[in-house]
């Protein structure tokens, strides 16, 4: 293999060239980002990077020197317009192609927008540092209002920044127990005190209506309920979708992401796919998943990366899914796979001094961990899961 | 020289943090003492909550490995190593020589 193409430069893309150099893969490597930037950390968007304790020069995946000794050729603030796989190149939005036998499909997602609110100020979307830097410098003007539609850990963490910086906000959510499906009754229970406790204003189980405007400016949310929400920001954190487009017409198998066998290799054994963009198959579950989560693609790109390389699934993803969120000064860790019927148990520290581990068990066996400011314990427990769980 | 603590004082895979210029975190890997900078390449964790794994640290946010002995992160995405630092124990007492504060070391 001469040349390797990878589209898509933050985390999963990067990683997946940087895997592709330690395993022997000596020849032309372009990275190609629709950002200018070199990949940089995202996580720290909600959190550290509005508050203002991190700046943009925190925020690199890596030293320059570790840039530099990738040896690649970096098509930054470029982006991919299509797939030919017959001939395996890609094609730049400049009218270039770049001609290579393998590509790395890293192009992630996008958040959800909602309908009609293109153009109106104060309305924001998160997941670009370009992104984070508008709605940092709207949330330092004056002191405003804020509204943030959706609470998962996007609008979660925001929210919890945003009473860091000591401003009104509102957390709106259509479900009654944000991440009760994920967590379980009692732990999403825990998640919504913290806000409430930190000065959130709740609006759960409330649907958005209207977003009000004075022409030109987002002035507050109107919800089904009939409350209107005064707002100067609104934060819009409804999910993502997979940045896929693009490859219309490329003869991929595509779904929700690019469709992957258990070995990030895609329907064209000379094109794989890893990150948030991966809809990769997993034997233990018998379905494909995508998971949107930063270590997932790293493992992924270990075990793309030598798949691509040897042109056949030599490798499987072997990894847990695990997230990690920081909200209200608690660091709240989470492994597994749930399933509602889990029997759920306190196995470590107590839930009222939020410092704890749960097990959640399915016929015998641990099948996922929650910890709250418990990273030692959780980093234990996360090893058992797969096992049969030890009684509390 | 800091004089950290006695080394009954660490219980094997266990550690102690203690601020010199930067927060230091000493470890005890089966009997053997290690000391690093506490907080991890990424900035955002501190290692002395790391499940300790033989001679590496787990971060306890990003699961990458640190080998307490060279400070070097065993996977990606590569970061610079964190600082590692002299421990001496003396009867009992475990004694951490904090790197680019002494002399001897560059």
């Amino acid at each position: 293999m001469d040349t390797i193409a990878v589209v898509g430069a933050s985390l999963a893309g990067f990683s997946t060239a940087q895997q592709l150099r330690a395993i022997g893969f000596d020849g032309r490597l372009v990275l190609i980002g629709s950002e200018a930037q070199l990949p940089y950390d995202r996580p720290p968007l909600s959190k550290g990077f509005l508050t203002g304790e991190l700046t943009a020069d925190d925020l690199p995946l890596a030293e320059q020197t570790d840039f530099d000794e990738l040896a690649a050729e970096w098509e930054l603030g470029r982006t991919a317009v299509a797939l030919r796989p017959e001939q395996a190149a890609v094609e730049l939005d400049d009218g270039r192609t770049i001609e290579a036998d393998g590509v790395v499909v890293a192009t992630g997602a996008s958040p959800r927008s909602l309908p009609g609110t293109e153009g109106i100020a104060g309305i924001h979307l998160l997941r670009s540092l370009a992104d984070a830097e508008r709605l940092r410098a709207d949330l330092s003007t004056g002191s405003p209002r804020v509204a943030i539609i959706g609470a998962g850990f996007i609008g979660a963490e925001v929210a919890a920044s945003c009473r860091t910086l000591g401003l009104d906000t509102t957390l709106i959510d259509t479900t009654e127990l944000p991440l009760a499906g994920l967590l379980g009754d009692e732990f999403a229970g825990v998640c919504a005190r913290m806000h409430t406790e930190h000065g959130v204003q709740l609006r759960y189980g409330a649907k958005v209506s209207e977003l009000r405007t004075d022409g030109s400016r987002v002035t507050g949310v109107a919800l089904s309920t009939g409350e209107l929400i005064d707002a100067d920001v609104v934060l819009v954190g409804i999910g993502v979708a997979p940045n896929i487009d693009w490859l219309a017409g490329s003869g991929l198998a595509l779904g929700d992401g690019v469709l992957c066998d258990s070995g990030c290799v895609t329907s064209n054994p000379a094109v794989v796919a890893v990150g948030d963009v991966a809809n990769v198959y997993r034997p233990d579950r018998g379905t494909r998943a995508r998971t949107e989560h930063w270590t997932s693609a790293t493992q992924q790109a270990a075990t793309a990366a030598g798949n691509l390389l040897l042109s056949n699934t030599t490798q499987e993803v072997q990894s847990v899914p695990y997230f990690w969120s920081d909200q209200h000064g608690v660091r709240i860790q989470f492994a597994g796979t749930p399933q509602p019927a889990d029997e759920i148990t306190v196995v470590d520290g107590a839930v009222d001094d939020r410092r704890f581990v749960a097990n959640y068990v399915r016929d015998g066996q641990l099948v996922a961990v929650l910890a709250l400011n418990n990273p030692r314990a959780f980093a234990r427990a996360r090893r058992a899961i797969g096992r049969p769980a030890v009684a509390a | 020289m800091i004089a950290v603590c006695r080394t009954d004082e660490i219980a094997t895979g266990e550690s102690v943090k203690f601020d010199a210029d930067v927060p230091i975190a000493v470890f005890n890997a089966d009997g053997e003492f290690y000391a690093v900078d506490d907080t991890c390449s990424h900035q955002d964790a501190s290692l002395s909550d790391g499940f300790l794994e033989g001679c590496y640290v787990e971060c306890p946010l990003h699961a990458a490995l640190f080998d307490l002995r060279t400070g070097m992160p065993s996977c990606l995405p590569a970061k610079r190593p964190i600082r590692t630092h002299m421990v001496s124990v003396e009867d009992g007492w475990i004694y951490v020589n904090v790197a680019g504060q002494s002399e001897e070391v560059a």
